[in-house]
């Protein structure tokens, strides 16, 4: 849209610039309410914990606003074209985000309940998982703020690596759970994290189309390879 | 359309719905048009897909209307006006010198922008256009003034005044009226130059309801400067600049991902 002529109605031109704002804004909060999650469960974070807890309501806030905003426009301004696909991926992305940071909070209440354990096995695979899914995060933002198809794709791509952990990560905490029937509860509460984190991948893809549908005009070409294989996973305990 | 087909997401959406365009009624090809030396139409190239919509949109002065009387040959009404290229229906040029223009708006009706009853009875008003061309007895004349009154919306509303004067009629009614008087003489193809710029809302959106009936048995053009309008009522859209066609498609693909640059800044009121 930078490459574009202003629009005859500035007040149109401004509410656009708000509706960008509001949901670059939002997805500055889930960003932060996601790494605190995130630093909650690897540093076993109490405080952390309880600030991406509280950032909920915020996003929450921001996600109604984005609603009643992307409404109102399209009940006064009619868009067409560009307008229309922006205002509608908006709309379609600050959904998104807001069950990011559902997912957030959610890491966020389990990481207290894992507190409550002396050290887990192994916290390498979430450590590395909750890096990729944070860096995805952070460039799908920057590709929605820049309406950046090659880096939006990018995200897309990259998805697949997010997935093929939480598969190692699934098998992993099924077998230390078949090993010692105490760390049942730790790892369980770890494979929902997991699959939390897995989910929040998801979405940023789900962002990445609606970056793509935006600026380009089409659906992605492709449908994304699903990479969460987990669902169709047998660990038996070796005899 | 090739970007279309070839992305298999985009063909499988188009294949599901019901927006496939039909064969052409009308076929512009290379079309100039000139006020005296004046060049308002430049190669324009155009299909009227048969029994659906085009909507011609584009600022004041872009040569859509001009492109709408070649259609008729209404402009050889004014001397020094004139149209070269070719624009075939049924296997003839309209633009041929030997067409026969009585026959031709016949076939190829039109109405303007504000209402243009006759200063006559509803039912003359109908019957007035239909006896130029055919000679019908007293009961197949009332037939047809029926039928043309009901096709128009608009025989309920008049079927117990038709002696009464079409100029007490409302703005919207005479509109309608219009329709009618145009669909009495049977045409394949209707042309409506901003049909609704004169009317309110309410009457709008009839007259919008009425074209979507119509076009189950007609060819329509429609020029109109609401996009929206556009919108609703058209299967496919052409968006004329400078007396250019600077992009045609469906009316979905040119409303939410049209190709151009002036199509995208026009839509979007970003024309500067």
């Amino acid at each position: 849209m930078t490459d574009m002529a202003e629009h005859i109605v500035k007040s149109f031109e401004a509410e656009l610039a708000r509706l960008r704002t509001l949901v670059t804004d939002m997805g500055g909060m889930v960003e932060r309410q996601v790494a605190l999650a995130c630093d909650a469960v690897l540093e076993r974070d109490a405080e952390s914990a309880g600030l991406a807890v509280e950032a909920d309501p915020q996003v929450d806030a921001l996600d109604r606003e984005a609603e009643q905003f992307v409404i109102r426009l399209l009940a006064l301004r009619q868009p067409m074209a560009q307008d229309l696909r922006h205002i509608v991926a908006s709309l379609k992305i600050a959904g998104e985000l807001e069950r990011i940071g559902d997912y957030a909070k959610n890491v966020a209440k389990r990481s207290l309940v894992l507190n409550q354990f002396s050290g887990p096995s192994s916290l390498t695979g979430i450590a590395h998982m909750s890096r990729l899914v944070q860096e995805n995060l952070k460039a799908i933002i920057d590709a929605v703020g820049e309406n950046d198809v090659e880096k939006a794709v990018e995200v897309w791509n990259a998805d697949e690596a997010v997935d093929e952990i939480y598969n190692a990560l699934f098998r992993e905490l099924i077998t230390y759970m078949m090993e010692d029937p105490r760390s049942i509860t730790p790892c369980t509460h770890l494979l929902f994290i997991a699959k939390n984190l897995e989910r929040i991948g998801d979405h940023a893809t789900n962002i990445a189309e609606m970056v793509y549908y935006a600026v380009k005009g089409e659906p992605m070409p492709e449908e994304r390879p699903k990479g969460d294989s987990s669902a169709y996973a047998v660990v038996r305990p070796s005899e | 359309m090739n970007e279309t087909e070839q992305n298999p997401v985009m063909a499988a959406m188009q294949a599901r719905s019901s927006e496939a365009l039909r064969a052409p009624r009308i076929s512009i090809r290379g079309v100039d048009f000139f006020y005296g030396t004046n060049k308002a139409l430049k190669s324009i190239d155009l299909d009227l897909p048969d029994r659906q919509v085009t909507g011609m949109i584009g600022p004041s002065g872009c040569g859509k209307s001009t492109l709408l009387r070649v259609l008729n040959r209404m402009y050889d009404l004014y001397p020094g006006q004139r149209a070269v290229g070719q624009v075939m229906m049924d296997g003839a040029n309209i633009l041929d010198p030997g067409m026969d223009l009585n026959q031709l708006r016949s076939r190829v009706g039109m109405v303007f922008q504000k209402p243009t009853p006759f200063p006559m009875t509803i039912y003359e008003n109908i019957a007035f256009g239909v006896k130029l061309h055919e000679r019908l007895a007293k009961a197949a004349m009332d037939e047809r003034v029926e039928w043309s009154l009901t096709r128009a919306a608009l025989w309920g509303e008049v079927k117990d005044r038709l002696n009464s004067s079409a100029m007490g009629l409302s703005g919207g009614q005479q509109q309608r009226l219009c329709i009618a008087r145009t669909i009495a003489v049977r045409p394949e193809v209707i042309l409506l130059d901003e049909p609704t710029s004169a009317l309110d809302p309410i009457s709008t959106l009839k007259i919008e309801e009425l074209i979507d009936e119509l076009k189950q048995d007609f060819t329509i053009a429609i020029v109109t400067h609401n996009m929206q309008q556009a919108a609703r009522c058209a299967d496919q859209v052409a968006f004329f600049y400078l007396g250019e066609l600077v992009e045609v498609g469906t009316a979905t693909q040119m409303f939410t991902a049209p190709r151009e640059r002036r199509t995208q800044e026009y839509i979007t009121g970003r024309f500067g």
